[in-house]
């Protein structure tokens, strides 16, 4: 007991005696402990460090390789140009990268057009209506949708929600690869992840500012729609934009259910391709390192890189205006 | 009215002053009518896609289809052996890299990390962009980083691990930060005024604190990687491989790559495979997330 209060190793600093006979030097010679403390400080320090390496890493090899993209094709080209067809021969070959943007775009906007109301509606029935007993059997239904792997849903999508849904119960001439089994999937996909952040957000508002509206004649559809879901807004934008970024990413249910086709129409029975399904459906195939094929994955991944950072900047953003401070 | 009565009316829906009108009524329940509309296709969704797997898949199920190896002419011979191996060795390194390295990082953040230089802040702020990057896009790095360029591993196994630990590596430091982030501060001073140094508190009081909570979100993170197809397709796992993987440095395939191979094929029979292997891959998710869920409900510490 008594090395605990016995000087830390080492010798013991110069002493000048001070008032009480008590040293008084302030300089400490590093001990054994306080070494070994620092070298674990900066071990972890490193590993902390390679998860800015991995940013660093992603842009990096993003950004040389779409660099030497656009020694080969103009950049005007690639914004502008309204054909992408890399895997002809050359001399069809055609760099326009809007089809791309648009599929993914048009194919999210599907897919977000099913997630949000039924996410929304979800989550206000969760946090406001549902008794307990119901809510335990809900709550758990939506967290084993969102845990089913994506290629499930693409799956699931092209052997059975278009024959038997769309051409089946709903006689709609669709191709077998369409937007519109892509996207309504897409949506199932992002639902559960919209559901549960907004009901989130809504559980966090505090019981006093419901009962205060009920105390003043609200109905529970009032309370909910005018008091609820303005106090929680923040988390229900940044659920929003949570679920966007994710259809905008998805690959396999496009990949799978949608086709390899860019395409820039508003047809619904049509097969398009996004941005993410085109990087898969190239990197499967045998392109040679160094040609322009192989380029293209990097030029179509920056740019699917820059617009989910993006999204997830917006969302910080937004956030940050719209969160409510209660007492 | 007393109290009582006014909490136990907002309490029962009723107002305490007179009955809506009829028109606010309808509306009530016609919102009623949405909201019960939308959960009931979700749980509809759900089962839909549940018995459309099984009843695609499960006639395929058999032993056989476990042990035999993947056949590109004859379904009925057809197996997921190398896929389920496969799969299991991701899971394996995928682990080892990823425990080490996202505890390590969450323990700095939360222990030893000053929130307010630049540095601290730049990392926080990084590992919430990870989180959001797509799939896809770590496809790409081990593909630029790891299969070719700096490493030139090739598309083996220990390229596909290392890939997938970087995709789940920033959830893994998120949610071991907030089962850190969970035990009081008390205990941490308490343990400092009796004279432990920093990393004897983290390491005796605070991770032992902290496990449960961190051992749920690993396993959970784990199966999210094992379910990912994107980033395999693209750094170059194969199809239909006849053989297990014989090192860390033979060429691979996985459950989803082979669900992807077969569910691309005419043949009707070939579909029925993939459903079969879809339910191989439910039941390793669902045993996975049934311990997590054990786990947690048995060791979580209360405070």
């Amino acid at each position: 007991m008594a090395g605990r209060f016995a000087p830390s190793a080492g010798r013991p600093p110069a002493a000048a005696p001070g008032a009480m006979g008590v040293r008084t030097s302030l300089v400490r010679t590093p001990s054994a402990r306080s070494r070994s403390e620092a070298v674990i400080r900066a071990v972890l320090l490193l590993a902390a460090l390679l998860t800015v390496v991995t940013t660093g890493a992603i842009v990096v090899s993003l950004a040389t390789e779409t660099i030497g993209f656009f020694r080969e094709v103009p950049i005007a080209e690639y914004l502008f140009g309204t054909r992408w067809t890399p895997t002809l021969r050359a001399e069809q070959q055609s760099f326009g990268v809007l089809p791309l943007i648009w599929g993914t775009f048009y194919l999210s906007a599907i897919g977000l057009l099913v997630a949000i109301p039924l996410g929304l509606l979800s989550a206000i029935y969760l946090s406001e209506y549902a008794p307990a007993r119901v809510r335990s059997v809900i709550k758990p239904i939506l967290e084993t949708l969102a845990g089913v792997p994506t290629i499930v849903f693409g799956y699931f999508a092209l052997t059975f929600f278009t024959p038997e849904v769309l051409r089946g119960l709903l006689h709609i001439e669709v191709k077998t690869f369409n937007a519109l089994s892509a996207g309504i999937i897409l949506g199932l996909l992002v639902m559960p992840t919209i559901a549960s952040v907004a009901e989130d957000a809504m559980s966090a508002v505090p019981r006093s500012l419901r009962e205060g509206a009920f105390g003043l004649g609200a109905t529970k559809l009032q309370v909910s729609l005018r008091i609820v879901f303005p106090a929680a807004l923040s988390g229900i934008v940044a659920a929003l934009i949570l679920g966007a970024s994710r259809a905008i990413g998805e690959t396999v249910i496009i990949l799978i259910a949608g086709g390899q086709t860019a395409r820039l129409s508003v047809d619904p029975t049509e097969s398009y391709q996004s941005m993410a399904a085109f990087i898969a459906a190239v990197a499967r195939g045998d392109i040679p390192v160094g040609s322009i094929e192989y380029k293209t994955i990097f030029a179509v991944g920056f740019t699917l890189f820059v617009v989910t950072l993006a999204l997830n900047a917006a969302s910080i953003r937004l956030v940050r205006r719209y969160r409510q401070v209660y007492e | 009215m007393t109290g009582a009565q006014i909490a136990a009316a907002a309490r029962s829906q009723e107002t305490v002053f007179p009955r809506a009108r009829a028109g606010q009524r309808v509306t009530d329940a016609g919102f009623r009518g949405l909201m019960y509309g939308a959960v009931g296709l979700a749980c509809l969704a759900l089962l839909t896609l549940l018995f459309d797997v099984a009843r695609d898949g499960a006639p395929a199920l058999s032993l056989d289809f476990l042990t035999n190896f993947p056949s590109r002419f004859f379904p009925e011979r057809s197996g997921i052996q190398s896929a389920l191996v496969g799969t299991l060795c991701l899971m394996a390194i995928t682990a080892v890299i990823v425990i080490p390295l996202g505890v390590a990082t969450a323990i700095y953040l939360e222990e030893y990390a000053d929130h307010t230089r630049w540095y601290n802040r730049l990392v926080e702020i990084n590992i919430q962009n990870l989180a959001a990057v797509p799939s896809v896009v770590y496809g790409i790095l081990g593909l630029a980083f790891i299969v070719r360029g700096p490493l030139s591993l090739g598309n083996v196994l220990l390229a596909g691990g290392m890939t997938l630990a970087l995709l789940v590596l920033p959830v893994v430091v998120i949610v071991s930060r907030e089962a850190i982030r969970g035990v009081p501060s008390s205990i941490r001073e308490g343990s400092l005024a009796l004279g432990a140094t920093q990393w004897q508190t983290i390491y005796r009081q605070v991770l032992p604190g902290s496990i449960a909570g961190i051992a749920t979100g690993i396993i959970l993170s784990l199966s999210r990687a094992i379910g990912e197809t994107a980033p395999l397709l693209v750094i170059g796992a194969s199809a239909n491989t006849l053989f297990n993987p014989r090192g860390l440095d033979d060429q691979f395939t996985a459950l989803p790559i082979q669900i992807f191979t077969w569910t691309q094929q005419a043949d009707r029979a070939f579909v029925s495979l993939a459903g079969a292997t879809i339910l191989v891959l439910m039941g390793v998710l669902l045993v996975m997330n049934s311990f997590a869920i054990f786990l947690r409900n048995r060791y979580e510490q209360k405070w």
